[in-house]
Order: structure tokens, then sequence, then C-alpha cells
């Protein structure tokens, strides 16, 4: 019989709705309050090191149409695959956070966001994991905070040996965690579509 | 009986029954966002017990009285004055000291300050709907706000959303990541809400 588990329940989640900018974002709510100015807009600070790159992408619902009203928020180490936070042993550099938080594009859907290149982070049992960036996905519709995975494309030998892809026992699935590498106008561009519905249903973390 | 408390550092796992489920035929939005798959089980690795990390220095002092942080001189918003106030605990009712703490709420005739928002509810002047604060060493946090109206939505025929504020919650892990709604004890719109139902809340009268 299984035990009973004797402690606080965690408060259930509720939708963020329509217009978690106003709280999360007010200037795409379409006023300015904060100053400091809303948290988030900066990944990296001035002097982290490691490669410049651009993330982009869309959420797309299960009739494949762009969700125009997500916010959605990254969690990522340096690039020497450190995370700004005292679990975890090391330095991260003056004004390194690791997170931001981006919101789509009210027309097109299209979300996107600057940072560098994380590097591998050590796993659970001393097993390494690949290069990726933890995303954390709200919206009207969404009524608990999805988790996903954004791995990188150019890291296919990592990606090969790393634990928590590995965990995905559907291989076809697993492309839906790795970001296609490109370059614009002299920038990396990394593209990571997001299905929340569909054949290509991205993978989501239950953590 | 109890159980071993996980190792310094990890979560209890979200307890996903315990949650609104994703998909909710009574909340039409859901039902093309929400994922059809099973989530991948995941055991926390350095990537989800951590998180971002804030400081004073990343808000100022004012932004919790949300009578003021938008209020002309001399100014004040319409509606009950009231103070919202609670303190954040993990699942062992331990404090979260120094997390960060956002909420957000329609003005007192139920509408948001947002661009999207179309509500023949009237914009406050003197108000923006926004706040945030850090906890302190006990996990305590306050805001001062007014009271927010009930509206309308499109979703069953006259479906009304209760009187709520929107709360987003940090923890100490991008793991415990939360975004919930808070409702005002004895407002008869609660038992009505979809969103409310589909929560599995249990209070002593609903049904």
């Amino acid at each position: 019989m299984p035990q009973q588990l004797e402690y606080l329940k965690e408060t259930p989640s509720q939708t963020a709705g329509p217009y978690m900018h106003i709280g999360l974002a007010p200037g795409a709510a379409g006023f300015e309050i904060y100053d400091p100015a809303a948290l988030g807009q900066d990944i990296t600070g001035p002097n982290a090191a490691g490669e410049r790159i651009r993330i982009e992408g869309l959420v797309t619902d299960g009739t494949g149409s762009p969700v125009k009203d997500v916010l959605l928020e990254a969690w990522q180490a340096n690039a020497a695959g450190i995370y700004a936070h005292p679990e975890h042993p090391g330095e991260v550099e003056a004004g390194f956070r690791g997170w931001g938080r981006v919101i789509t594009d009210f027309d097109s859907g299209e979300w996107g966001f600057e940072t560098v290149k994380p590097g591998a982070v050590m796993g659970r049992n001393g097993q390494m994991m690949a290069p990726h960036i933890n995303l954390w996905i709200v919206a009207r519709g969404i009524n608990v905070g999805l988790n996903t995975r954004l791995y990188f494309e150019d890291e296919a030998e990592a990606n090969a040996a790393d634990p928590v892809i590995n965990v995905i026992e559907w291989e076809k699935r697993r492309k839906t965690l790795i970001a296609k590498r490109s370059e614009r106008d002299g920038q990396v561009v990394y593209r990571f579509d997001i299905h929340l519905q569909g054949d290509d249903e991205t993978v989501f973390f239950d953590i | 009986m109890t159980i071993a408390p996980p190792k310094q550092g990890e979560f209890y796992q979200r307890d996903r029954r315990w949650h609104p489920p994703a998909f909710h035929q009574n909340y039409k939005t859901s039902v093309a966002r929400s994922p059809k798959l099973s989530m991948i089980s995941l055991e926390n690795t350095v990537s989800e017990i951590t998180g971002p990390r804030f400081g004073h220095s990343d808000l100022a002092p004012g932004d919790n009285d949300l009578l003021t942080n938008y209020a002309q001189p001399e100014q004040s918003p319409i509606g009950e004055r009231i103070i919202v106030h609670g303190r954040v605990l993990d699942e062992n009712a331990r404090p979260v000291p120094n997390t960060l703490v956002e909420i957000w709420q329609a003005n007192a005739s139920g509408r948001y300050r947002h661009k999207k928002d179309a509500y023949l509810g009237a914009i406050d002047p003197n108000f923006g709907g926004c706040g945030r604060t850090m906890t302190d060493e006990n996990g305590y946090y306050y805001f001062r706000t007014v009271k927010p109206g009930a509206y309308p939505w499109r979703n069953w025929v006259n479906d009304w959303r209760p009187a709520h504020i929107h709360v987003s919650v940090f923890g100490t892990g991008f793991a415990q990541r939360l975004i919930t709604q808070l409702y005002f004890e004895g407002d008869p719109l609660i038992k009505t809400c979809p969103s409310w139902r589909r929560s599995r809340i249990p209070t002593p009268s609903s049904s």
C-alpha cells in the first residue's frame, strides 16, 4: 500500500491568462511602471564569455496555428556550464543571471532572445548533460506552465550521450528538443519551434 | 508514517493530479493548447534545483504598493483598499526567504490595463495593476492594492471570472516556478467558474 505523503500540498497552478504581461512584462501590455525596469530582459550581462547567439521560434497549437500570447522563461548555465545559483559550485561572470523572460509578437507569434551558448553541465550520477537551455511556457489556455529543454543541433555527439534526451524512449520525439542552427547577417541563430499538440508535439518534462 | 525528506537541494515531484489538468472541455482555450502525450518524468538535475536569484536592487521599495505605484501625485485608485499578505513555504513548511513574488490584476471595475483588453469596465488612470516584492527572512510578503472587480469572459454563456489576483512565484529552483490565482473568500462567483472547478481545490463549500 502506498505511503501517505505528509507534506504541504503545493498551491495549485492556475492559468497565467491573456494579460500576464501586466505583471511580468508591463511594456508589452502598453505601459511603463517599474524602475528598475521589468526583469528578465538581459540574460547574460555585459561580461559573459562564450559564443553570442540568438534563439527564436514560434509556439503552435494543435491546429498548427501560432500561439500569439505566450510568455517563455529561459534558465541556463554560462558558457562554462555553471548556473548562477549557490547550489552550483563555481563562479559566473559579474552580471550573469542566466534567466530571461521573452514574449511573443502579438501579430506573428514569433519570439526571440539573445544570449550566450551554455556549456555542458554535470548531471546525475556523474553523467554529463549536453549544453541546453531550460524553458518554461505559460499562456492563456495552459493551466500548468510547461517545462521543456532546448538542445543544440551542432552538439550531436553530446546530445547522443545526454542522459535526459535518452530518457525519452520514443527516439523520433527527441528531435523536438533540438534547435536548428543557421547564420543571418553574421549572427548565429538557433530556431526552436514548440508544438503544444499534434504530430510533432514537443517533449515536455514532469520535473 | 513519514517519509524521508528529499536529498538536499532536490524537490518533491510536482503532483500533477493535484494541479488542474491541461485539457478541460469547459475551458475552451485549453482544448488546442494542451499537450496530448504524457510528460516525461525527470529526476531533478542541477538544471531543475537551481533557478534565478533576485536582490533588492532589482526592484524599488514601492513596487509592492499598487495604491501608489502608478497613481498621479495626490491621487489614488478607485475601489476597496486591501492588503494581500502571506508567506511562501516549501512542502516541509519551511519559509522560502528572498524569493520574488509578482502580482497582476484587474482594477475595481474588472478592467485590465492591457492593450488587448476591450472590456467596457473603465480604465482607472491611477491604477497600473501590477506589483512585485521579495519575501523577507520568514518567507513573508505583502501588497497594498484595491480589490479587483469580476468580469465576464468569452467562454460559455454568461461565464464570469470571480474577482482574482494573479500571483507568480519563483521559489529556490526552476522546478518550483509557479503561476496561480488568488480568490476572495465568500465570493459567490467562485463555484460557477470553470477556472476554479477545474483546479480541484478542495474547500468546505466546494461542489
